[in-house]
C-alpha cells in the first residue's frame, strides 16, 4: 500500500529527468524526497500528482492503478513552492474551493472550512484576501486547501522554499506535528538537508534522476550508500584518501598513529563550534583537511592556530572513499 | 482600517478632520508641481473641449437638443452606432480573449508574425482601413461578398478597427497568470471548463472589461474606416459621427454638439456598466 512506483522514466528532450525509477512509498509516512536541484525529484513529486505524464512505468496509489488517471481524479493534494493561491477569493474561498466543486453542502463545507483554519491557525485572517497574508500564512492556507478535499497523499513541492530561513524552521516543526495529527501519506520534495532530516520518517535521495539511496535518516546519515550521499547529507573533508565528516576526526597535539600529520592554518570559531583547517605535511594529500572541535575541546587540548597536529579518524566513524 | 480600531484614541476630538490635512500635507513640492502639471494639461486638452460642446449643446437651448434627438433621421444613426458598436464589442470580448490565449499559452509556426500583424489596424490610417474594406467587400469584391450601403458594413469596419483592444489588454495579464494556479486547481478536482469559469475568468475580468471598453468608445466615435464602405444611407447605414459632420457642413452646430454630448453620456454609461460587471465577476469568483 501506500504509494508504488513501478518503471517510471521521464524525458524533456534529450534530458533524462527520471530513470527506470522503482520505489515504494509507505503509507501514513512522512516521507522527502531530498536532492540537488534539477536532479528529478519535482517531475517524480509532479508524476504521483498527474500534473506531469511519464514516458513509461506506472503510479499506484492506495491499490489504485492511477497512471491513466488526470490529476482531477487522483484525489491528491498538491502545495506548490509558491502557493498557487487563488488571488481574487478570500482565505476561506480558496480552502473551500476544492468542496465547492464537489457540490458538498452549505453548512458541511463551512464545517470543514472552519475546522482546517483551526489547525492552520488562520481563523482570524479567513476574510482576509491572499494577497494580505505574509509568506508562511499564505503556505499554510495553501496546505489546509489541500487537506480540504481529504485526499489520499499529500505532496508538497520544496513547500517552504520561497520563505525566510525562520519561519521556515517553524513551518517544519508546525507541519512535523500537523502530520502526527491528521496521519495522511506525505511526500515532500526538498534540497535541504537539514529540513529533510529533521523531518521526515524516511528519506529517499534522488540525483540525476536515479535513486541513491532509500532509509530513515539515521540509516542515510550513519550508513551512507556513496559519496554523494555522504557529501550531500552534511559536510565532509578528505582525510588521507577517505571522505570523512569534519567533526569525525580525532586531532592531538601530541604524536600518535596518525592518518595525517599537518600544521593549523585557519582558526575559525562560529558558536559553540570551532572550524580548523590543517594542511598536511603528505606531498600525496596536500589538500587541506576541515576539522570540527566544539570550544570545550579545543580549550582541553590546548589548540592554538599555528600548532602542529596529528589527524585520525575517530572509532566508529563513518568513511568512504574518495576520488 | 484595523490600525484605526487598535490605534489608542486621538488626544483632539477633531481626528478625523486632522488625519486629512495631514493626507494634504503629504504632498512634497516636486509631487506639487506633477499634479498641477498633469491637471493643467489635462484640462487643456480634455476637461475644456468637453466643457465647451456642453455648453454648445446648452446654447440652441432645450429645444434645439430635444428637437435634434426626436429628429428620425438622427435617431436611427444613433441607434445604429450604439447597436453595432455594441455587438462589435461582445464578438471582441470572445474573439479577442481567445487570440489572447493563443498567443500567451500555444506555440505555433508564425506567431512572432500573428503578433505583430495583431497590431494593424492600431497604426492603419483608418481611411486605409475603409479602402481596404471597400476592395474586399465593396461593389468589384473579388470573393464576390457585397456588403456595401448595409449596417453589416459598419459591423465589418467596426470590427476590423476594434480587434486588437481587447487582445492587447488581456495579453499582459494572461502572460502573468500562474500556470501553477491552475494546477492547484486541477488537483482540487476542477475541471478544464471550471478551472477557466472560477479561476482564469475572474483574474481576466478586469483586463476583459478595460479591452471592452476601449473597443466600445472606438466603435461609436468611428469615421474614416466605415464611410466609404457604408455608403452613409439615412436610416440604413449612416453612423452618428457622419450625422455630425452633415450637421457641422450644414451650419448647425448646435445640433452638432447636441449629438456629440449624447454619444459622450453614452460612453460615460457604458464605462460604469462595464465596471459593475467587472465588480460582480471579481465577487462571484
Amino acid at each position: 500500500m501506500g504509494i508504488e512506483i513501478a518503471g517510471i522514466t521521464k524525458k524533456f528532450g534529450d534530458f533524462v529527468a527520471l530513470e527506470d525509477i522503482d520505489l515504494s512509498i509507505p503509507s501514513g509516512q512522512l516521507t522527502a524526497l531530498l536532492g540537488p536541484s534539477g536532479g528529478g525529484k519535482s517531475t517524480l513529486l509532479r508524476i504521483i500528482a498527474g500534473l506531469e505524464s511519464s514516458d513509461s512505468g506506472s503510479v499506484v496509489i492506495e491499490g489504485n492503478d492511477a497512471t491513466r488517471l488526470p490529476a482531477q481524479k487522483r484525489n491528491v493534494g498538491f502545495v506548490f513552492q509558491h502557493y498557487a493561491a487563488f488571488k481574487h477569493l478570500s482565505v476561506r474561498r480558496n480552502i473551500a474551493f476544492g468542496l465547492e466543486i464537489r457540490k458538498r453542502p452549505k453548512n458541511e463545507i463551512k464545517a470543514k472550512v472552519d475546522e482546517l483554519l483551526e489547525l492552520v491557525h488562520l481563523t482570524q485572517w479567513a476574510d482576509r484576501l491572499p494577497s494580505q497574508l505574509s509568506g508562511g500564512q499564505r503556505q499554510r492556507m495553501a496546505l489546509a486547501r489541500a487537506l480540504a478535499i481529504e485526499p489520499t497523499v499529500l505532496l508538497l513541492d520544496e513547500p517552504f522554499g520561497a520563505l525566510d530561513a525562520k519561519v521556515r524552521k517553524e513551518l517544519r516543526d508546525w507541519l512535523r506535528r500537523l502530520h502526527d495529527e491528521v496521519h495522511v501519506t506525505t511526500v515532500f520534495v526538498t534540497h535541504d538537508q537539514e529540513e529533510a532530516l529533521e523531518v521526515a520518517d524516511s528519506l529517499v535521495v534522488i540525483n540525476e534522476g536515479r535513486i541513491e539511496q532509500v532509509g530513515t535518516p539515521d540509516d542515510l546519515y550513519d550508513k551512507p550508500a556513496s559519496d554523494f550521499v555522504l557529501s550531500f547529507l552534511g559536510p565532509v573533508t578528505t582525510l588521507g584518501d577517505k571522505l570523512i565528516r569534519p567533526h569525525d576526526i580525532d586531532i592531538s597535539r601530541y604524536e600518535q598513529a596518525a592518518t595525517a600529520v599537518g600544521t593549523i592554518t585557519r582558526w575559525t570559531r562560529v558558536g559553540f563550534e570551532i572550524r580548523l583547517e590543517v594542511t598536511p605535511e603528505d606531498v600525496l594529500h596536500p589538500e587541506p583537511v576541515q576539522v570540527v572541535v566544539t570550544r570545550a575541546e579545543a580549550t582541553a587540548l590546548d589548540l592554538h592556530e599555528g600548532d602542529r597536529v596529528w589527524l585520525r579518524p575517530q572509532v566508529g566513524a563513518d568513511q568512504v572513499a574518495g576520488h | 482600517m484595523t490600525t484605526e480600531i487598535l490605534a489608542p484614541p486621538t488626544p483632539t476630538p477633531t481626528g478625523r478632520r486632522g488625519r486629512g490635512r495631514a493626507r494634504t500635507n503629504t504632498l512634497t513640492r516636486q509631487s506639487g508641481l506633477g499634479l498641477g502639471l498633469a491637471l493643467t494639461w489635462f484640462s487643456l486638452l480634455v476637461l475644456i473641449p468637453l466643457a465647451l460642446i456642453v455648453i454648445q449643446a446648452a446654447d440652441g437651448g432645450w429645444a434645439t437638443f430635444r428637437d435634434t434627438l426626436t429628429d428620425d433621421q438622427t435617431f436611427d444613426a444613433l441607434r445604429l452606432t450604439v447597436e453595432q458598436s455594441l455587438l462589435v464589442t461582445v464578438v471582441n470580448v470572445v474573439m479577442g480573449t481567445l487570440i489572447a490565449w493563443v498567443l500567451v499559452r500555444d506555440r505555433f509556426w508564425g506567431k512572432r508574425l500573428l503578433e505583430v500583424i495583431i497590431d494593424i489596424p492600431f497604426a492603419l490610417p483608418t481611411i486605409v482601413a475603409g479602402l481596404v474594406l471597400l476592395s474586399l467587400y465593396g461593389p468589384r469584391s473579388p470573393i464576390g461578398i457585397d456588403v456595401s450601403n448595409t449596417e453589416r458594413a459598419v459591423f465589418l469596419a467596426l470590427l476590423f478597427v476594434t480587434l486588437p483592444f481587447v487582445v492587447r489588454t488581456v495579453q499582459p495579464v494572461l502572460l502573468e497568470l500562474d500556470p501553477e494556479v491552475e494546477q492547484a486547481a486541477a488537483s482540487l478536482g476542477a475541471s478544464q471548463l471550471t478551472t477557466v469559469r472560477r479561476i482564469i475568468l475572474p483574474a481576466l475580468a478586469p483586463a476583459i472589461t478595460a479591452g471592452a471598453a476601449l473597443s466600445f468608445a472606438r466603435g461609436i466615435s468611428e469615421y474614416g474606416s466605415l464611410v466609404l464602405l457604408s455608403g452613409n444611407l439615412p436610416h440604413t447605414s449612416e453612423v452618428a459621427s457622419v450625422r455630425i459632420l452633415t450637421y457641422i457642413e450644414n451650419g448647425n452646430e448646435a445640433a452638432a454638439a447636441s449629438v456629440a454630448v449624447l454619444l459622450l453620456l453614452v460612453a460615460l454609461a457604458a464605462i460604469l456598466a462595464l465596471q459593475l460587471v467587472n465588480r460582480w465577476v471579481a465577487r462571484r469568483g
